[in-house]
């Protein structure tokens, strides 16, 4: 329990701290790096002593002190928010805000939700959560801190508030750790809402226009999805008499009652995903500094909305709810995996390739099935320490070049060897096959046939295909080499790189150990949720294939270098029809002048442009939930 | 065994000309004349070629790229040159513009007379060069292996 | 799946024969196609003749990175082929394959030469437009014999294309891209003087050519490989039947090769995607409905 209270209070009391620590300086920056390591090693721990013990453990039945401070904050967090709704002029909020903090405090003062039952809830799922908010949230703040200074380098019109900035990454760490500690409904609501101040914060945090209506934006997105579930809570609350998340799935899963409190959290599971209809807010998002980019997709925020649905998943199968969830995913999956191949923003490539991931995964937790649950867990493992590495590498990036614009990567390989290798790697981990994504698409596929969604079939083959094309066309702008381009002196700093290594190391050690992942911790959580005994998902020869191609990736090169194959070959240039001048880079034109040649990427505007395809998608979307959602709440009325 | 002499792929390079060779190589491609079946493929890529067939003169703009398409061919390599203006500019030689034949700027090997050259003798060309190829073949791995032993001295 | 001496054998058959029957039909198409424009051709036996020239030709290159890219592009066509011949899991055999193909295009990428890279970027934009219909079949053979392992769907009792003829048409369309075949053959070209010369294998040259070319080879015996897998089943002569039908479907390829034109990418992106949503999704469809 100690430990518990500990990984929940410990970044609330490192935000106090670095918020009080206004000047920048050598001892704020270790002060970050000592709690992030404390957090990193605490999380550790605490997984391996729970591992150890074997068993799911409750915790904390009388909490009524911790509920009033509680109530206290969450009617504070109105207050500020009516205040910053007035002050910007976005009345809207305060209709969205004020029902539901109204709703959770009169259920607490009027005694309705003091149902006894246990606060905290430990299992392999939380402990999965646990690590990847432990360790890959801290490597992102300790990247941000070397981050942030280029930043403002960069950025001068921006006003330095960096202190708020770190305290605000690390109160979002807390919340992410109680989120996924929590089993009392209100006490996830608690968490829940207080990730979503904290990501309209840090999107805001430049204070330009664009930022402003972009914070906004998530904010109604996000406390849209909170309504929804204060209602749920309230119904379960004075219908079913209950106040936990496990009462409610066991409740489904036995009785077949509770459909609308599941599809109320549904919902706003699908907002905080960022699952179209919603998908704006997270696009929006990419205006804040690359570190809340990177914690928004990987670690945390987006991440609460799929663990929800994974945990509503066993309640979700097989009914309109779960079709509902299957049927947005799966569209989200598709459609802006299109959308990503008419990008070249570096970041809102990335951010569509997280919004579609995200529409995956949360198809595969609408499905229900154990196979599809383990899907949805690997997808999400691995999906978080991917994306974080690439965002956090196309932000160092950013701050050499310039540009985060794929097309000014072109030849990063010859101009930044290092940080192309780890994009290298982080862009093989979203999509190849020995990688992570790659071997939960593939069960993916498995549980979509097993469960006859024909749908998720159609949408999972095109989707995969348009999710080829975007990476693909990325790594060959990195990989190419351009002659006589030199290497960048490079400003990335030791921090920044030892982050990027790390998440390096992790997606390897995880692609080399995902067999083991599986059965100590993956694998116990499903026979526990499903109760029942689980054949192998990925059968062992097939896993030990995968490594035999890991480990050749590795080793061809190597093997190739040290037979010092093709070594002395005679170097040429490229062929441009006879006309290049000097090296590959310049040509002579029709006017016998000099030329650089410039080689772009495909995006396809005419075939998958936001222009075209944004808007239908969306409203699309807003049909499929409209429509399911009227069905689904209806039908249990 | 031979080892190129089966498999001859060439490049083939128009320069300042009436196009009148240039049309008769394509002509000699044709299934008419069917030069495949002696291996003959049209790369129209230097990368890939065995053999450089130019047809047309050389002049101040095209020498560069002559002479960089024959750098970019791996060895062994053999030039042929098709037709008069090939030889020494033809018709065209006493232009402003014009150098002169091909061995300007690069070694020639075969000369194809004609103006233009019939396909007939463009194909009777082409098979002399894959003998010449097989000749130099040796020639080069003689060299590399000279070459080799060299640098392990060294 | 267990390794069996069997499985090795065929192993150990595929490595050795897969080039040999791969480079026999690449000179039987060329044979074929002369005979269909009324000449002669060259010998059975050109693509080796060709190959054995590239292996003694001077080693150039671009840059370091290309040759051991297209050796990995190599390394795991024949991976690939294993996987499949020894009854592996037919997803992951398509997986393996397309890692393959991302191989070969930062092979031609990395050269930045502007047909190399025209060829590449053509190259995953024919990977988008195939890849669905490529994993529709192993969803197929998965519905109807319940496993995606090749060595369960040889030993079923009926041949999978009664149930996948719509499926098995899909794929035929796509080999046409897989093979390189006009009218979808535009990210490398037969053909000089075209608008990319020589496309994705442009920058590649001797040995490393070789390589490619017997990567082909493997990659095409795989292929007819998934065609013989629609029709093989548990009894003998199915096999023999098999082999038919893969002669019959490569000699179709060739018809088709020298038939037509070559298409914009945009009708090729077009037509697939209706093929495939025509006969591959209604196919599914309407297996899911029968089950």
């Amino acid at each position: 329990m100690g430990m518990i209270a500990f990984l929940i209070l410990f970044p609330f009391l490192g935000a106090g701290i670095v918020a009080l620590m206004r000047k920048p300086g050598p001892v704020r920056k270790y002060t970050i790096f000592a709690f992030c390591a404390a957090i990193c090693v605490a999380v550790i721990y605490f997984s391996i002593k729970v591992l150890s013990g074997g068993e799911t453990l409750y915790y904390l039945e009388h909490t009524h002190t911790i509920d009033m401070i509680m109530l206290v904050v969450d009617a504070l967090l109105c207050l500020l928010l009516v205040y910053l709704a007035v002050r910007y002029r976005k009345y809207y909020i305060i209709l969205l805000i004020v029902p539901q903090a109204a709703l959770i405090i009169w259920l607490e003062l009027t005694g309705r939700a003091a149902i006894p039952g246990y606060h905290i809830m430990v299992d392999r799922l939380s402990i999965i959560m646990c690590l990847i908010i432990g360790i890959v949230g801290c490597l992102i703040c300790m990247y941000a801190v070397m981050y942030m200074k280029d930043y403002h380098n960069h950025h001068k019109e921006c006003k330095d508030r960096r202190a708020f900035f770190f305290a605000m990454l690390f109160v979002f760490l807390g919340a992410m750790f109680g989120l996924v500690l929590s089993s009392n409904l209100i006490w996830i609501y608690f968490f829940w809402e207080i990730t979503s101040i904290c990501s309209f914060l840090l999107i805001g945090y430049s204070k330009t226009k664009e930022a402003i209506h972009n914070c906004f934006r998530a904010l109604w997105m996000n406390l849209l999805g909170g309504l929804a579930f204060a209602v749920g809570i309230a119904y379960t609350v004075i219908v079913l008499e209950s106040v936990q998340l496990q009462d409610l799935v066991s409740l489904m899963t036995t009785s077949g009652i509770g459909l609308i409190p599941i599809t109320l959290l549904a919902f706003a599971a699908l907002t905080k995903s960022a699952q179209l209809p919603f998908s704006q807010w997270l696009l929006g998002a990419m205006v804040a500094p690359t570190p809340t980019s990177a914690l928004l997709h990987s670690a945390t925020m987006v991440k609460a909305g799929v663990y929800l649905l994974l945990r509503l998943a066993p309640a979700m199968a097989g009914t309109v709810t779960g079709s509902m969830v299957v049927l947005v995913g799966g569209f989200t999956f598709l459609a802006t995996s299109m959308l990503a191949i008419s990008q070249s923003d570096g970041k809102k490539v990335l951010a569509y390739s997280t919004i579609s991931n995200l529409g995956l995964i949360t198809a595969c937790a609408g499905v229900g099935l154990y196979e599809a649950v383990w899907a949805a867990i690997f997808l999400m493992i691995f999906h978080a320490v991917s994306k974080s590495m690439l965002f956090l590498s196309v932000g160092a990036v950013e701050n050499n070049l310039g540009s985060r614009n794929i097309e000014d990567m072109h030849g990063l390989i010859v101009r930044l060897p290092g940080l192309a290798f780890i994009m290298i790697i982080g862009i093989a981990g979203m999509f190849l096959a020995p990688f992570g994504m790659l071997i939960s698409k593939w069960a993916a596929l498995r549980a979509f046939v097993d469960s006859s969604s024909i749908f998720m079939v159609i949408f999972l083959v095109f989707g995969s295909a348009t999710t080829l094309f975007y990476w693909a066309k990325w790594l060959t702008s990195l990989i190419s080499v351009l002659h006589s381009s030199s290497r960048l002196p490079g400003t990335t700093k030791g921090s920044e790189w030892f982050s990027l290594v790390c998440h390096a190391v992790v997606m390897i050690a995880l692609c080399l150990s995902f067999p083991l992942v599986s059965s100590y911790l993956v694998e116990p959580y499903l026979s526990s949720t499903y109760h029942m005994e689980l054949p192998a998902i990925i059968s062992n020869g097939n896993a030990f294939i995968m490594m035999v191609m890991l480990v050749a990736i590795v080793i061809v090169p190597v093997a190739l270098r040290l037979l010092a194959f093709r070594k002395h070959s005679k170097q040429v240039s490229t062929y441009m029809g006879g006309a290049n001048i000097g090296d590959d880079r310049n040509f002579t034109d029709s006017f016998g002048g000099e030329k650089p040649m410039y080689l772009a990427n495909w995006y396809m505007e005419d075939y998958f442009g936001e222009k075209k395809l944004l808007r239908p998608s969306i409203l699309i979307a807003v049909v499929l939930l409209a429509v399911f959602m009227i069905i689904a709440i209806g039908g249990a009325l | 065994m031979s080892k190129l002499k089966r498999s001859p792929w060439i490049i083939h390079y128009d320069g300042s000309s009436c196009n009148g060779c240039d049309i008769e190589v394509l002509a000699s491609l044709t299934p008419l004349y069917d030069a495949e079946r002696f291996g003959v493929i049209n790369t129209g890529n230097p990368k890939h070629a065995d053999i450089f067939l130019v047809t047309g003169g050389i002049n101040a703009q095209n020498e560069s790229v002559v002479r960089q398409i024959y750098e970019q061919m791996p060895k062994p390599k053999v030039v042929v040159a098709v037709g008069i203006c090939a030889y020494n500019g033809g018709i065209f030689k006493d232009c402003y513009n014009i150098l002169g034949g091909v061995d300007k700027v690069i070694p020639v090997d075969i000369y194809v007379p004609g103006c233009a050259a019939r396909p007939q003798a463009i194909i009777d060309g082409i098979i002399q060069a894959t003998e010449l190829l097989e000749q130099k073949q040796m020639e080069y791995e003689r060299t590399e292996k000279h070459q080799k032993k060299g640098s392990d001295n060294t | 799946m267990t390794i069996t001496m069997t499985n090795v054998i065929v192993a150990l058959c595929y490595l050795i024969f897969a080039p040999l029957v791969g480079g026999l039909l690449a000179g039987l198409d060329r044979k074929v196609s002369a005979r269909m424009q009324g000449r002669r051709g060259p010998s059975i036996w050109q693509p080796f003749y060709d190959v054995r020239k590239l292996f003694n030709k001077q080693a150039i290159k671009i840059n370091d990175v290309q040759d051991f890219l297209v050796i990995c592009f190599l390394f795991f066509i024949i991976f690939t082929g294993l996987i499949f011949f020894v009854g592996g899991d037919l997803l992951l055999t398509f997986f393996a394959l397309t890692l393959a193909g991302i191989f070969l295009v930062m092979a031609a990428g990395s050269a930045n030469s502007p047909y190399s890279m025209m060829g590449a970027q053509r190259e995953i934009m024919q990977m988008m437009t195939y890849e669905p219909m490529v994993l529709i079949p192993a969803v197929g053979f998965y519905m109807v014999t319940g496993s995606f392992y090749v060595s369960d769907i040889i030993s079923s009792p009926i041949s999978c294309i009664a149930f996948l003829p719509g499926i098995f048409f899909g794929f035929l369309y796509i080999l046409t891209i897989k093979f390189r075949k006009s009218p979808f053959d535009l990210s490398t070209s037969h053909h000089a003087h075209q608008e990319m010369v020589k496309g994705i294998s442009t920058e590649m040259s001797g040995n490393i050519l070789g390589f490619y070319e017997i990567a082909h080879w493997y990659e095409n015996v795989f292929l007819l490989g998934v065609v013989g897998l629609f029709i093989v089943n548990s009894h003998w002569l199915s096999y023999v039947v098999a082999v038919v039908v893969c002669i019959l479907t490569y000699l179709f390829e060739t018809l088709i090769d020298n038939s037509f034109p070559r298409v914009k990418w945009q009708h090729m992106f077009g037509w697939t995607w209706a093929v495939t949503l025509i006969f591959g999704i209604s196919n599914l469809l309407i297996l899911f409905f029968i089950h």
